[in-house]
């Protein structure tokens, strides 16, 4: 059996592991509170200009804009939004799995844009060509961290270089269920006119060319917001789940460990005893 | 018959309340909204909101973004709107002085420029209505 002081070291790390998983696990769950009361709180606004989208495309054909019009150009482009940091659990993998069976699937030319160091890192091993990549939105994104993302790929749509652009990231779902999701960003496919009154009432001003003008970039830095924001919610709750149990495995290893040492030294105490009782015998 | 006013902006549901009247800084031109208002689709500028609920009244600064008007509700999608007593008046003055030398220094053009523009143009828009608010308030307490 081996030795007893190998098995204590073995027992301290493990006892070190467990502090610190532990600390993450709680690190995790007061952010999750945050990223979650972030996402709920942008909710209303990309409500409203969704239903102010579907008025006013009411009104005005897909030709009257190029953000909703057919593409042009037959390329694809995927925004990936993953994580900076890891030991979140499987949830960069699913995401990445994800992108890598569409990439697969749907064989063709593409581009990706990667958010995050890990989808990044991933993306780097394949064949896909990364065209960008954001980093570094930190632990609360703000609406203007991704003005620059959506500028990019507003550009990029419309100078004609691709033809769709996708966006994959992790939907939250619940604390313990977080899904990877694809929607189709640009061109732009407005919901269906049907709440409040519809869009041919409204009086627009100055006019609903100028109207649509100003809301669609603002459409796609919203989606883009809010994808960021479900990311980091996802992040933080599979990051709390992964820690929590990463902090019952080191609990069961260091009984296990204590278990072991306790027969090692059991052992030894009999072993010697025997030894004085022959010694004393002899005598 | 009061409004029900809303103000959402990508961050935050800044202000949701029944109010009498709306005075909105659209980017034709200020308009006031009453209840039983034709419905309205309306871009914004830069700009101070107004509101009027009871006898009080209260401002907001907003920054660009839309208004939809229908008979008995309104809602503000602002790109920022900052309730007049939450304004950080020198934070803002510390806003302009860095968008003033910005522009001072001269080597922007382009996207930059308008960038520094509408940064002094917002830090002058909420120093203003801070300012206002302040000055009211001495008055109120005297």
């Amino acid at each position: 059996m081996a030795n007893p002081q190998d098995i204590q070291r073995r027992i301290k790390a493990a006892k070190n592991i467990k502090q610190i998983t532990r600390a993450m696990q709680f690190v995790a769950a007061s952010k999750l509170r945050r990223a979650q009361d972030s996402t709920l709180a942008a909710r209303p606004y990309s409500e409203k200009i969704d239903e102010v989208l579907a008025d006013v495309a009411a009104v005005l054909g897909s030709e009257d804009h190029p953000l909703l019009a057919d593409p042009t150009g037959s390329k694809r482009l995927i925004v990936l939004i993953t994580t900076d940091r890891g030991l979140a659990g499987p949830l960069n993998t699913n995401t990445i799995r994800y992108v890598a069976r569409e990439i697969v699937e749907h064989p063709g030319e593409m581009a990706i844009v990667t958010v995050g160091r890990k989808g990044r890192d991933a993306m780097r091993r394949t064949h896909v060509p990364i065209e960008a990549h954001f980093a570094g939105f930190g632990d609360k994104p703000t609406f203007a961290d991704v003005l620059p993302l959506a500028r990019l790929i507003t550009e990029d749509f419309l100078s004609g270089d691709y033809g769709r652009i996708d966006l994959v990231y992790s939907r939250f779902i619940s604390t313990l269920a977080q899904k990877p999701v694809m929607v189709q960003l640009l061109p732009i496919q407005p919901s269906p006119d049907t709440e409040g009154i519809p869009g041919n009432q409204f009086i627009f001003e100055p006019s609903p060319a100028a109207v649509l003008e100003q809301l669609l970039p603002r459409y796609v830095a919203t989606r883009l917001f809010q994808a960021v924001l479900e990311g980091r919610a996802s992040e933080e709750s599979s990051r709390m789940v992964a820690m929590k149990n990463a902090t019952e495995n080191a609990g069961e290893l260091i009984d296990d460990l204590t278990l072991a040492y306790n027969k090692v030294r059991q052992s030894n105490i009999t072993r010697e005893m025997i030894e004085i009782a022959t010694g004393a015998r002899a005598r | 018959m009061p409004i029900q006013l809303e103000i959402v902006t990508p961050e935050r549901l800044a202000y949701s309340d029944t109010v009498d009247s709306v005075q909105l800084p659209g980017s034709e031109g200020e308009m006031g909204v009453l209840p039983h208002h034709a419905p309205l689709l309306a871009t914004l500028g830069v700009g101070e909101l107004r509101i009027r609920k009871g006898g009080e009244e209260e401002a907001f600064a907003i920054v660009g973004g839309f208004v939809q008007v229908r008979p008995n509700k309104v809602v503000v999608m602002a790109e920022t709107a900052d309730m007049a007593s939450e304004i950080d008046l020198e934070r803002a003055r510390e806003a302009r002085r860095e968008a003033e030398r910005a522009l001072e220094s001269g080597f922007h053009e382009g996207a930059d420029l308008a960038a520094a523009r509408a940064a002094l143009q917002t830090a002058l828009l909420r120093i203003r209505i801070a300012e206002r608010r302040h000055h009211e308030g001495a008055r109120r307490r005297v």
